[in-house]
Order: structure tokens, then C-alpha cells, then sequence
């Protein structure tokens, strides 16, 4: 691969490009001057202590938080003056820290909303849960492990099953760069390692970002690996690379 | 789906039922008086199937829905008006032809936001699409710039509190505190004969009955379910690609609608306006008519409305001045003991026992323990 000069604005082989993002809330920047590139089909972990600023960044990029300057760009496009909705719609999707789901609605209906259709109020309307959505749903249901709960409650999930369903609710929504935030976050083992597993079966065309603080897990999925620190970059690199890094193990690594 | 036909068999069944208790029992057993005290209690059904979808559903509290009521009556009201001011009945004015209360407060020409209620057509298009209208402007307002919860319900309170002071205070053009008064004709249809008011009981039955279908069918709608979501999870509906201030401002604007009709139909049935149905207190009463019935049930809110409204007539009639405690006592009691209204009620202790005496066998109950996965 031909390493495309960093100071290219428009190098198209990223499928994102955040430059110079900065953030401040009263005056602390939570997020300084920070640059990074995902490109297609990879998989980037961010690390670091609490406070880094690694849940900013995600915020920054799919719009919860307006940045103070800097860019985002998604595929050539600038996403910090557009809405969330068109953010998502551009194709980011992001899983919040807790599981984020519909807590009155049932496992069906929750994948359901978030199948890329009738999302105005007058398609909302005139949708109809027709053989391309039913076989979607039950096809990613499938996917996380849910393909028997589509009928129950989404509040009476567990923990780990709010979590896949979450990511079910992404993936239905075919995101060409997928954002999660701690996924693994409270998971048994055993559900950690379905999480892996599932993970590295829905990477597949698509790029993703991972914010995770269970090294095992890190290393099991990253490809490249940015450590945050006080909202500016540590180091970056492969997993190994970073894990050598002296940096790295004197602030978050060694503790 | 077959769960989703199951649902929508029984909901019609309690519509039917209430569709006969409101169109064949009631005016059977019931005078002429009291089925038009019953036919303007309906009138508020109205607002209170709206604020199931918008309370309810959608999670947006409105303490200002007596605005849209009202704005919905005076347009009926002011066409009513402008038929009973023919320059023939009004001879006697400095200036005849205009309604008489213009008259005593020395207007001598029709405002021109009056003239075109002159109109029948544009007068039943206004009733809706004036409250539709205002609550556009209000909610595009608030929810673009993300106002929700207690602030928009304090706001929607406010909101209630200026419309009854400028209705008050422009006497002139709305007829003051007394209101839009001594209304006749619809037409040269009378409309004080016992008669006319059997007929409008019937009309304003047929549009509750359709306005709880059509809400029905915004519930089961995609919709429905978007606002039940956003109410849990408002971020997440925003981060899957949906605009949700939008869904606001429809369902807000759509409840608003639903409230027009109802106080036009009160304007029809009870012959007046005033600016006594769209301060704080009516809103705050329509709130309890939905809270009382069940926020969650189109249905339990006809019931609560009916219910309140019947305690209210029978407890005002003997202590009226004990009224005021006993509708805070309700409210007080419904947000304690039974958070999900008469529908709560029903659904937990009379369902069950219903199932069980015609030995249906129930569909599994949202409570009941879950199937365990595999």
C-alpha cells in the first residue's frame, strides 16, 4: 500500500480523517488537537486511563458533541457541521457505553427501528414490516445470538444480550465505520469471548472503533491500537508497539 | 404476525364496546339534559386520547392543552357568531351586522382575522389546522433546540396562562371573559333544540370513535413504537438515523388537532366559548382525565374523562366547595397507588379473571416469567 502523504486533506483511501479536533468544556480541552486515521476495513482500539478523553472523541466524530475546531471527515465529507441523523445516515453508527436499547419494546421491534427505512414521519407512517425487513431482522437477530428472544421484552434481556442487541441494532443499519464503546464493559467470560467472536464476524467490510479497557480483548481484535492521554495521543501503532512503548506502560499500562 | 392480529382484535372489541355504550346505552338511559352533559364531557375525550399519544407515548408532558381546545372552539364559535349577527338581528347596534360584543366595546367594522369565518368550509379547516398550527410554531421552536420535559411543561403552562390574558384583554375582537356567547344557528340549522343536540351528541360519538382509530393506527404504526422509543431512549433513536425533534412536533402538533375538534364539538353542544376552558385549570384537569383513565390506553382515557367528569358534576352539585380537594386526592391517589390509571387497574385484576371465566387461553402475559432461551 502507497502511503498517502499526511498533509493530503484529501486522501481518499481514509475512510476517516480527524484533524486538529479540539474540544474545550470551560476552558479544559478534553480533547487537544488530536489526529488520526481509520482506514477501510480496520480495526482501530482506543485506549487509555479514565478521563483521556476516549468517549469525547467518539462523541466529537458522530456529532453528540459540536467540536471547538478541527475536522472530521468522513469519506471526503465533513461531519462537524452536520446533524446526527445525517451522520448516521452518511453511515456512523455508534454503541453507547451502557446498553442503550428499548427497554418497552420487544427484541423484534428494536432491530426493527433501526433498519434503514421509513426514518421520516411520513415514512414512519406508512412502513410496513414487510419479507425484506422480517428476513433482515431475523437474519442479524441470528447474527447475536437472539434469533429465539425476537418476541420478548427488551427489559428483560441480560446484560450481555442488551449489549449484542445494541450491536444488532447497528449492524442492521449496514454501517460502513462502526463506533463501540466499551462493548465488552461488565460481560462475563464467556460472553466476552462470544462478543470476540461476533466482532470479528461483522468487521467484514466495514471499519470499526473500539474503545476498550480489557487488554485480552484488545489484543484479540486490534489491528492498530491509539493510546489517549490528557485528550492527545500517546502513542499509536500495533498492539505490540504500543504495549512496548515506555510511555504507555509508565501511564496506563504499568498501573 | 399473529401476536400483533390478537392485539388488534381485542382493541377494536373495546372500541365496539365503547362505541355501544356511548352510542345506544347512554341515550337510552339517559335524558336529554344529562346526555349533553355527557356529550360535552366527551368533548374532552378529546384532548385526553391526544395526550395519551403525546403524555403517554411520546413522554411529552403538555400542561397547555386547553389552549388547543380553546383555539379549536372559538373558531367555531366565531363562525356561530358571525351567523347570529346578521345585520337583521342586530338592528338595534350603532353598528349592525357585526357581533354584539364588538359592538358594546365601540368596534364599528369586522376585524379582518373574522371575516373569513364566514365561512363553514374554512371555519371546520381552521378548527383543526389553527391549533395544528400554533402548536407547529411552539414545538418547532422548543423541540429543535431540545427543550423537553419539565421546562416544556412549564412552558406549555405559560403558554395557557398568556392566551387566557389576552383573550381577556382583547374584549373587542374575542368577547372578553365572558367569552363567545348567546351562538343559534349552524346554517339556520338551531342548534339549542333538544333535538339538534341528540343529533350533535351522535356526531361528536362518531368523531371520538374516529379519532380513537386513528390513533389506534398511529400506534401500531412504525411511528408509534419510534415515540415509545424516544421516550426511553431518546439518543438512541437520534443515533439510528431519525430526526427526533420531528416526531415530536408531529405528535404534538397532531394532539393539538385531536384537542381543536373537541372544543369546537364543545362550542356545538354547549352553545359558548369562553377563556374559562383554556386557562391553567382546564389543562391541568385535562391532564388528570388521561392520568386517571391510564396514560397508556386511548380507551381508559375516554373512561377517565367520563368518570372524573361525572364525580366532578355529582360532588359540585352537593359540596362544591369540597370539588378542588377531591380532584387533587385523585391525582394524588392515581400517581401513588396506580400510576397506569383505571387501564392499569383493569389490565392487572379484571383481564386475568375475564380470561379465566370464558377459558380463553391468554397470551403470555408481558409480566409472566420469559421462556428461558436455550
Amino acid at each position: 500500500m502507497n502511503a498517502t502523504p499526511i498533509s493530503d486533506q484529501m486522501a481518499p483511501d481514509f475512510l476517516l480523517a480527524v484533524e486538529g479536533l479540539t474540544v474545550s468544556f470551560d476552558g479544559f480541552k478534553a480533547v487537544d488537537d488530536l489526529s488520526f486515521y481509520v482506514d477501510e476495513n480496520e480495526i482501530r482500539v482506543i485506549i487509555g486511563p479514565n478521563g483521556a478523553g476516549k468517549t469525547t472523541v467518539l462523541d466529537l466524530i458522530c456529532g453528540r458533541t459540536r467540536a471547538t475546531s478541527g475536522s472530521v471527515k468522513f469519506k471526503n465529507t465533513e461531519l462537524t457541521k452536520l446533524k446526527e441523523y445525517e451522520i448516521v445516515r452518511a453511515g456512523v453508527g455508534r454503541k453507547f457505553q451502557n446498553p442503550s436499547i428499548y427497554d418497552d419494546l420487544t427484541v423484534f421491534e428494536n432491530l426493527e427501528i433501526s433498519y434503514p427505512r421509513g426514518r421520516g414521519v411520513v415514512g414512519a407512517l406508512a412502513f410496513k414490516r414487510d419479507r425484506a425487513v422480517k428476513e433482515r431482522v431475523e437474519e442479524v437477530a441470528q447474527t447475536i445470538f437472539l434469533a429465539d428472544l425476537l418476541d420478548q421484552r427488551a427489559e428483560f434481556l441480560s446484560h450481555g444480550q442488551k449489549q449484542w442487541l445494541e450491536i444488532g441494532m447497528l449492524l442492521i443499519q449496514d454501517p460502513e465505520l462502526l463506533m463501540l464503546d466499551e462493548p465488552v464493559a461488565g460481560m462475563s467470560v464467556a460472553e466476552r469471548k462470544k462478543t470476540a467472536e461476533l466482532l470479528n464476524r461483522i468487521i467484514k467490510d466495514r471499519s470499526v472503533i473500539v474503545i476498550e479497557h480489557d487488554m485480552k480483548f484488545v489484543e484479540d481484535i486490534a489491528h492498530k491500537v491509539t493510546v489517549l492521554h490528557q485528550g492527545k495521543i500517546l502513542s499509536e501503532g500495533t498492539m505490540a508497539k504500543v504495549q512496548a512503548d515506555p510511555k504507555v506502560i509508565e501511564v496506563y499500562l504499568g498501573h | 404476525m399473529t401476536p400483533a392480529f390478537t392485539l388488534r382484535a381485542k382493541d377494536l372489541i373495546g372500541v365496539v364496546i365503547l362505541a355501544l355504550l356511548l352510542a345506544v346505552v347512554l341515550p337510552l338511559v339517559l335524558d336529554p339534559f344529562r346526555l349533553n352533559m355527557v356529550g360535552k364531557y366527551l368533548t374532552y375525550a378529546f384532548v385526553a386520547v391526544g395526550l395519551v399519544l403525546c403524555w403517554g407515548n411520546a413522554g411529552i408532558l403538555s400542561l397547555g392543552q386547553g389552549v388547543f381546545f380553546g383555539l379549536g372552539g372559538y373558531c367555531m364559535a366565531m363562525y356561530l357568531k358571525l351567523q347570529a349577527s346578521t345585520p337583521e338581528a342586530t338592528k338595534i347596534q350603532s353598528t349592525p351586522g357585526i357581533p354584539d360584543f364588538m359592538d358594546w366595546n365601540q368596534i364599528t367594522q369586522l376585524p379582518f382575522f373574522w371575516v373569513p369565518f364566514k365561512s363553514l368550509g374554512f371555519s371546520l379547516l381552521a378548527v383543526v389546522l389553527v391549533p395544528a398550527l400554533f402548536a407547529l410554531v411552539l414545538a418547532f421552536a422548543l423541540f429543535k433546540r431540545r427543550v423537553g420535559g419539565v421546562y416544556f411543561a412549564i412552558i406549555t403552562q405559560a403558554l395557557a396562562a398568556i392566551m387566557t390574558i389576552l383573550i381577556v384583554g382583547q374584549q373587542g375582537y374575542t368577547g372578553g371573559i365572558n367569552g363567545i356567547t348567546d351562538l343559534r344557528t349552524l346554517q339556520g340549522w338551531d342548534i339549542r333544540t333538544d333535538s339538534a343536540k341528540f343529533i350533535l351528541y351522535f356526531v361528536n360519538v362518531t368523531l371520538l370513535i374516529g379519532a380513537i382509530l386513528l390513533c389506534q393506527f398511529v400506534r401500531r404504526s412504525k411511528l408509534g413504537r419510534i415515540l415509545v422509543a424516544m421516550r426511553d431512549k431518546e439518543d438512541r433513536v437520534r443515533f439510528s438515523g431519525y430526526d427526533v425533534a420531528s416526531f415530536k412536533i408531529f405528535v404534538f402538533c397532531f394532539a393539538a388537532a385531536l384537542a381543536g375538534v373537541g372544543g369546537a364539538m364543545f362550542t356545538l353542544q354547549v352553545g359558548f366559548m369562553s377563556p374559562s376552558f383554556v386557562g391553567i385549570t382546564p389543562s391541568i384537569e385535562m391532564v388528570i382525565y388521561t392520568a386517571v383513565g391510564g396514560r397508556l390506553s386511548l380507551l381508559g382515557a375516554v373512561y377517565g374523562t367520563l368518570l372524573v367528569n361525572w364525580a366532578k358534576t355529582s360532588f359540585s352539585e352537593s359540596f362544591p366547595e369540597l370539588w378542588l380537594f377531591g380532584l387533587g386526592g385523585l391525582f394524588i391517589a392515581v400517581v401513588l397507588l396506580f400510576p397506569n390509571g383505571l387501564a392499569g387497574l383493569y389490565r392487572s385484576y379484571v383481564e386475568p379473571r375475564l380470561g379465566a371465566l370464558f377459558g380463553r387461553k391468554r397470551p403470555a402475559a408481558p409480566d409472566a416469567t420469559p421462556a428461558p432461551a436455550e
